[in-house]
């Protein structure tokens, strides 16, 4: 049983990469994608293969650096999750006109839900946008397998096709086959032609005509077509197909595959027809009308967006999102499918029980966390301040009450601008505004907005919170770690060097361990921002992720006593939220669970009763 | 075919504990499909893993209805439910079937399937492997799709350096189911 593994989805899909002969994939990590990336890291090494691969600073120089690749004739691919489709979309949507040479994958990752994202839109729109193909992968297996389908698709119409999976599938594992890879050693040839690779307007009127000529061949691709996933309804002599109305189920993606063990369960399996749309666009247009031709009721389930639904132009016999049959928001779970099938076709209600209505655990930075401590001392710096946030761990410095929006990659900074000028521009005082940024996010979209901010003469504190990782989707590198995913050295990027050029007069390292020092410098940093010739004030928050393997996390350890001075007020599980601190019912002393404590003594400072003590440990 | 849920707190080892039973079911020749939860959840919050183990293999000839399509679990249908924390079984319990067994790690309850797994894995001094008690003291009942020789052969492959403290939780859990089979179980 040697060559069968069980893959996570996302797994499958750089096996699926490499299987086929892929020269470069780039990607930004985002849930549910960033395995993808790392296990072709991983598969590389392992096999000594010559793909190049990158952690590309963000969504839109990963798809333009594989976009090149493509162009010398050579397979690419570039991956991330939906919300960074939105960032890749100037490239995607003009590369839809160039067109490409080596096939080029655009694998966008959407999170119905959602469960780690800011939306739960739906990729398979920004395709119809752009004008490109997009396959919906229904199980881990399926998608390793239209890996392959979309480099040929790519390949045979010179277009960017791309690949739909949503967490389920991402998230999923399941066991299959693995096949040796082949390393293609093809040689990048670079073929001039100004009309498509640097056309002008004139000639870009050309290419959209020929884009849809290409999409138009597409689309009467039968080999692409929906097909029908059961045969038992429409074999001859099946006593449900002349019965009264004619009914069927169009799906795709994972919601198909719960339909598939829903169906067999329901007993509708021999009863209705159930299609599989494994290319949702373009929709093959006789699927479109030999389906509006034959049944009288259509029954459309499809996650996020009603994309199948809406080219299905007949909507009195369409149902779906539109007519309210499926949900307009939140994930399909099979349960949910359940009701809708049982609805649609009039079976009796399940009788399973409804889930408990009791809040589960919300996630919490970890114990120890140097964010949790740089958060503490913002609150304490500014107490009647804005705090614009961003995107990653430090998210969560909302249970914390210390972020006030979370809104995309980057806007903590241009937010932080915008409600200075708001108030300047009433001639009010402005209050303290203090915006916080990870590393990996300020070098992914903060140095454009830093930059305006101080151009506008915006006057605000902006600390990054510098953990030398992007924590949240699994510890990928940062331009600041100064080498490639080869292992090789490369130049290694300077935060405060950044900062310094974008215009920044002021700009203070702190560490967040040391409360009182980073308590001092916020202060003064916010004396800087309202000082006469003063301006936007950085503080870097310096101490590496704690959960970081790569480095070696060494801090002074610290034993923490709770002494006869806790009177259980919960002031530092209400404003400091440590993990290793457990309330203990009310005046009840805290207690420290030894097996999270971190040891890292910060919140000694944050008891305002001195109860917490701290010694230095082995 | 078995479906079960592994449910806990961030941190705990459920995809570990998942990981483990799928790659002792795929040994066994059966096929699995897994969903787990990644990304923000993993900081402290509830995750949970849905697991289904089915005997048939994917490589066709098999029919549609002795094997699983979807990767997820729906509540009401899961045989088995791990609750490496008590928390667990309280958000999670809706997904097991009227007569399917919930296996609970909890210092403060008593039952038949209940064990203060968090207690046993400290006294062998490796705090963190709690989740490796539960499963032995699950395991150890008999109503797995594997026993427990099967999984300790799996942990041999995937605990690397920790295997002589991973083996050492397993058979303490397991011991604990050991002495617990004779009591009559109350419904």
């Amino acid at each position: 049983m040697s060559d069968r593994k069980i893959l996570l989805g996302n797994e499958a899909i750089a096996h699926g990469l490499l299987e086929s002969g892929c020269t470069m994939a780039t990607s930004y990590p985002g849930t549910p994608a960033s395995e993808v990336l790392s296990t072709l890291v991983q598969l590389k090494n392992a096999c000594g293969l010559s793909i190049h691969l990158e952690w590309s600073i963000n969504e839109k120089v990963a798809y333009e650096v594989a976009l090149a690749n493509s162009y010398m004739g050579r397979r690419s691919a570039v991956v991330m999750k939906q919300v960074g489709l939105n960032v890749a979309t100037d490239p995607l949507m003009s590369s839809a006109y160039t067109g490409v040479r080596g096939g080029f994958v655009v694998v966008s990752a959407d999170d119905p839900g959602p469960h780690s994202s800011q939306t739960e839109q739906d990729s398979r729109f920004t395709a119809m946008m752009a004008k490109i193909p997009v396959l919906d992968p229904a199980s881990p297996r399926e998608i390793r397998e239209l890996v392959r389908v979309a480099f040929e698709l790519s390949e045979q119409h010179e277009i960017p096709v791309m690949l739909r999976p949503t967490t389920r599938v991402c998230h999923a594992r399941q066991d299959m086959e693995v096949f040796p890879f082949a390393d293609r050693k093809l040689f990048p040839l670079f073929e001039k032609n100004p009309a498509r690779w640097a056309a002008t307007p004139k000639f870009r009127l050309v290419l959209h005509r020929q884009l849809n000529e290409k999409l138009s061949r597409i689309e009467q691709d039968s080999t692409l077509a929906p097909r029908l996933v059961n045969d038992a309804p429409l074999r001859a002599g099946n006593p449900s197909r002349s019965r009264g109305e004619k009914t069927c189920v169009v799906s795709s993606g994972v919601a198909l595959s719960h339909i598939k063990e829903l169906m067999i369960e329901l007993g509708l399996w021999d009863r209705v027809p159930l299609f599989q749309v494994m290319m949702p666009f373009p929709l093959s247009r006789s699927f479109i009308e030999s389906t509006l031709s034959n049944y009288d009721r259509i029954l459309v389930i499809e996650e996020t967006y009603p994309v199948i639904e809406l080219q299905l132009r007949l909507q009195a016999k369409v149902f779906g999102r539109l007519t309210g049959t499926v949900p307009s928001a939140g994930e399909l779970l099979p349960e949910g499918i359940e009701d809708i099938l049982r609805g649609f076709f009039l079976l009796p209600e399940s009788d399973r029980s409804a889930p408990p209505d009791i809040p589960g655990r919300r996630p919490t930075l970890c114990a120890g966390c140097p964010h949790r401590a740089a958060f503490f001392a913002i609150k304490k710096a500014f107490p009647k301040g804005i705090y614009p946030g961003d995107i990653g761990c430090y998210t969560l410095g909302l249970n914390l009450g210390a972020v006030d929006t979370v809104l995309c990659m980057g806007a903590s900074i241009s937010h932080a601008a915008g409600f200075y000028h708001a108030f300047k521009a009433s001639r009010e005082d402005f209050p303290p505004i203090c915006a916080t940024i990870g590393d990996s996010t300020f070098f992914h979209s903060g140095v454009t907005a830093l930059m305006n901010a101080v151009v506008q003469g915006a006057r605000f504190v902006l600390v990054i919170l510098d953990n030398g990782t992007t924590a949240m989707t699994g510890h990928q590198p940062t331009p600041a770690r100064g080498r490639n995913l080869d292992g090789e050295t490369v130049p290694s990027l300077s935060i405060e060097e950044i900062v310094k050029a974008c215009g920044v007069r002021s700009v203070v390292e702190a560490d967040p361990y040391d409360t009182e020092r980073l308590l001092q410098t916020l202060r003064e940093a916010g004396d800087h921002a309202r000082s006469e010739d003063g301006g936007i004030s950085v503080v870097i928050s310096r101490r590496p992720c704690l959960m970081d393997r790569n480095r070696a996390g060494s801090w002074p350890k610290f034993e923490i006593r709770v002494n006869e001075k806790c009177r259980g007020c919960d002031f530092c599980i209400k404003q400091f939220e440590c993990p290793a601190l457990q309330a203990q019912g009310e005046k009840e002393p805290v207690r420290i669970d030894r097996n999270l404590c971190s040891g890292c003594g910060v919140c000694v400072s944050v008891c305002p009763h001195g109860a917490l003590e701290a010694a230095l440990s082995g | 075919m078995q479906q079960i849920i592994v449910s806990g707190i961030g941190g705990q080892g459920v995809l570990f504990v998942t990981r483990l039973l799928a790659e002792t079911a795929l040994d066994r020749g059966y096929s699995v499909f897994i969903s787990e939860t990644h990304g923000m959840a993993q900081r402290g919050g509830n995750v949970i893993s849905h697991l289904k183990v089915s005997r048939c293999e994917a490589h066709g000839g098999c029919p549609p209805e002795s094997t699983f399509h979807s990767p997820l679990i729906r509540p009401g249908r899961a045989d088995i439910l791990l609750a490496l924390h008590p928390d667990a079984y309280r958000v999670h319990g809706y997904y097991l079937k009227p007569d399917g067994i919930a296996y609970v790690n909890s210092p403060s309850e008593n039952g038949p399937f209940i064990l203060d797994a968090g207690k046993i894995a400290e006294e062998l001094g490796t705090p963190v492997a709690s989740n490796l008690v539960l499963l032995g003291f699950a395991i150890g009942f008999d109503e797995f799709f594997c026993s427990r020789s099967d999984v300790e052969k799996v942990l041999a492959k995937f605990a690397g350096s920790r295997l002589e403290l991973s083996l050492k939780a397993f058979r303490a859990g397991c011991a604990g189911s050991g002495t617990r089979k004779h009591v009559p179980l109350s419904p």
